[in-house]
């Protein structure tokens, strides 16, 4: 039983190793596991521009999300700087569009901070997105 | 020290009490106004408002000062972002 886990650790970190040396720095699609989670609403967006833990979560989750939030902030930043914003200005106007983006089944943070699931009605979003 | 000019040549006003007459005039007054104002603080204090720690967490909004201009000027630029970086959004 062990040995499986540390068997399917290893795969995994050589399988995300793998990927992260093909897909380079602009990734064109979507992870399969990052797909899934958004599908299966355990990820939502949040109104800050990052994704979300829906719920408690598990490990697998909570370290995807804090992988993709890590990429996020780097883009913001570098993108923020080019457009005299802050990083927080840039990301909270990506959040929006993010938000705006969802599809129906996935979750997205209301202003008031609860998660929501998207139906096919326009997202309830802050009054100054655009 | 007494000034009778200010008092228009009547004699200087002097509180009784001044003078070491302590039972009579102000001083009892103050003490009935001190005895309402702990009666008072009593009652007060039997309508106690308890305040207990709300059971859900405290959401700080942090972007309260963003500004929908801002907002509007960086939104063509924030698409295209979301563009090329397909994957992680």
């Amino acid at each position: 039983m062990l040995s499986r886990t540390v068997q399917f650790r290893s795969a995994a970190a050589a399988a995300f190793i793998a990927a992260a040396l093909l897909a380079g720095p602009a990734q064109a699609q979507r992870d399969p596991a990052y797909a899934s989670a958004r599908a299966s609403g355990q990820v939502g967006e949040k109104t800050d521009g990052y994704l979300g833990v829906v719920g408690t979560g598990n490990a697998e989750v909570r370290h995807l999300v804090d992988d993709i939030n890590i990429k996020r902030k780097a883009v913001y930043a570098q993108q923020a700087q080019a457009q005299h914003a802050t990083v927080e200005e840039y990301a909270f106007t990506a959040g929006c569009l993010a938000i705006g983006r969802t599809v129906s089944g996935e979750k997205y943070q209301a202003p008031d901070g609860s998660w929501n699931t998207r139906t096919s009605a326009a997202p309830v979003r802050d009054d100054r997105c655009p | 020290m007494t000034y009778p000019e200010l008092t228009d040549g009547d004699p200087a006003a002097i509180v009784p009490a001044m003078q070491g007459f302590s039972n009579q005039g102000r001083p009892s007054g103050l003490r009935s106004n001190a005895v309402a104002v702990l009666v008072g603080g009593a009652l007060a204090m039997g309508g106690c408002v308890s305040v207990n720690a709300p059971d859900k967490p405290i959401v700080i909004e942090l972007n309260i000062n963003i500004k929908q201009e801002v907002i509007y000027r960086l939104a063509a630029d924030a698409g295209a972002t979301i563009d090329k970086n397909a994957g992680i959004f």
